[in-house]
């Protein structure tokens, strides 16, 4: 196939399973965190249960005036979301729904996937840099200061899954869980790598993933009770969704990267290969969504941390115990 | 002082548990809010919602309007002269009641102008859908006031009797 047209086609894909997958989990952010706090949440949007609320809030943001202010630094200002959303969109690349549904199975996937995470990194703090106002700018120095924090236990509770999986790729990491520990009574068991003794490592990805997505209890840089929105606060219209709209992206794709590394993937036991190019993208979206739940859960429930304690958590617990991490992961691969 | 239960959490990050415990019980817990315009609560008898005005009873004596903290009754009327019943009989005077407007945008639903009425001319009725687009509008007349009698319900027994 012409390599343009595949490349086209890709990114059409990409986009259809990015746009729709933020729709549904800020469809459920708002519903879900409507029923923690004893609300109903959208009721009226779409006829039934509110469910055009985010489609409706998307068409709003688009009438608004895409304002730069007259202090910003306008090219910058206007290059960032586009850098937010192209980081989070890059991720999708490597994220395996099947045997062979994967956009492109590279052999560096986890090293490519780290990099390309911290590239909404450098979009963040453009934003905030750019928009010549003090909160946002405390807010992207914030993001980064935090970012760079959480990049590491995030990289190194990774590096322990690769060290256990034997590969960097993606797939080769699902395939590695689908192998069997044990058989009981003619069944082959598989054990995705969260019970393979990756517990803790799974613990501080999940943590320092939600520090890297910026969500509560990690949302210092947006902060909107101390920072107004952060580096968010000139963004309007457009550009605002834009951010609005990687910002779950990202939370998904983040969702998938967990579901990936530790829960199995796309792997369902009992399903050989074929049928999991097929079964394979519905099981991947169900641990896609309960991990969804999870972040939305921990978000509606716990407060702010304060900034030294969101860079003690990082610096003092969640990295000496990654290291720890991958040291027990490293000798339990040499002796077993 | 509430005795503060330290062993609650006693659990390294148990603290964090009990917390996302509350938030999910929270979650599956019914939610008692209604959505308005779809479903509509009964008010209580007994509720403030708007007052209705029975201008038979009215005598125009003007308490109601001097007695309102927030002087959103206007009160106009004449005197009018009854011819007497009987021949040679003494010609009578009576109040008429011309104008009776509430101002509810300025109303603070005290319910003094209820509780002073010596005639039991007002009344409160549960009656709470008068909104308008322009403030203006809230400024019911007599005619308006006197369609709200019907809304009002009828009062409990006295006690005892």
């Amino acid at each position: 196939m012409n390599f343009w047209l595949e490349l086209l086609l890709k990114l059409a894909l990409i986009l259809a399973v990015m746009l729709p997958g933020a729709l549904v989990v800020i469809f459920g952010e708002l519903k879900i965190s409507a029923h923690m706090q004893s609300r109903i949440g959208p009721y009226f949007a779409g006829g039934r249960y509110g469910w055009a609320q985010p489609l409706a809030d998307g068409l709003k943001f688009m009438q608004k005036e895409d304002l730069v202010p007259a202090a910003a630094d306008s090219m910058v200002f206007r290059l960032a979301p586009y850098i937010v959303l192209m980081g989070t969109l890059a991720t999708y690349v490597i994220i395996p729904f099947g045997p062979d549904l994967v956009v492109e199975n590279l052999d560096l996937g986890l090293f490519y996937l780290l990099a390309v995470s911290s590239l909404t990194t450098l979009g963040v703090l453009m934003a905030g840099w750019s928009s010549g106002n003090k909160y946002s700018m405390i807010g992207g120095l914030r993001a980064a200061a935090q970012l760079i924090a959480y990049e590491l236990p995030l990289v190194l509770a990774a590096v322990a899954v690769a060290v256990q999986a034997g590969t960097l790729s993606l797939n080769g990491i699902v395939a590695s869980q689908a192998e069997t520990v044990f058989t009981i009574g003619g069944f082959d068991v598989a054990l995705p790598f969260v019970l393979k003794g990756q517990i803790i490592g799974f613990l501080i990805f999940v943590t320092a993933g939600l520090a890297e997505l910026s969500r509560i209890p990690f949302d210092m840089p947006i902060a909107e009770s101390e920072l107004t929105m952060g580096y968010l606060t000139e963004y309007s219209g457009l550009r605002f969704t834009m951010f609005f709209l990687g910002e779950y992206a990202g939370m998904v794709a983040m969702a998938a990267i967990v579901s990936t590394l530790f829960l199995g993937g796309y792997y369902l036991p009992f399903v050989d290969a074929d049928l999991l190019n097929v079964v394979g993208p519905l099981v991947l979206v169900a641990k896609v969504g309960l991990m969804c739940f999870l972040f939305i859960w921990i978000r509606w429930t716990f407060p702010r941390l304060r900034e030294d304690q969101l860079q003690t958590l990082a610096w003092r617990w969640l990295i000496p115990a990654a290291l720890v991490n991958i040291m027990l992961t490293g000798i339990a691969k040499v002796v077993l | 002082m509430t005795q503060v239960d330290r062993n609650s959490a006693k659990l390294p990050l148990g603290g964090l548990l009990k917390g996302m415990k509350v938030t999910i019980k929270a979650m599956v817990t019914r939610v008692h809010t209604v959505q308005y315009p779809v479903v509509k609560e009964t008010p209580v008898p007994r509720a403030r919602g708007v007052i209705a005005l029975d201008p038979e009873a009215c005598t125009v004596c003007m308490l109601c309007a001097r007695e309102c903290p927030d002087w959103c009754i206007y009160i106009e009327g004449h005197k009018q002269e009854i011819p007497p019943d009987k021949e040679g009989g003494r010609v009578r005077t009576r109040s008429t009641l011309d104008r009776f407007d509430i101002d509810y945008a300025l109303c603070m639903y005290c319910g003094i102008c209820v509780e002073v009425c010596p005639f039991d001319a007002l009344f409160w009725s549960p009656d709470y859908e008068y909104s308008e687009f322009s403030i203006s509008d809230l400024l019911h007349d007599k005619e308006r006031l006197t369609d709200w009698l019907e809304t009002v319900p009828t009062p409990p027994a006295l006690e005892g009797a």
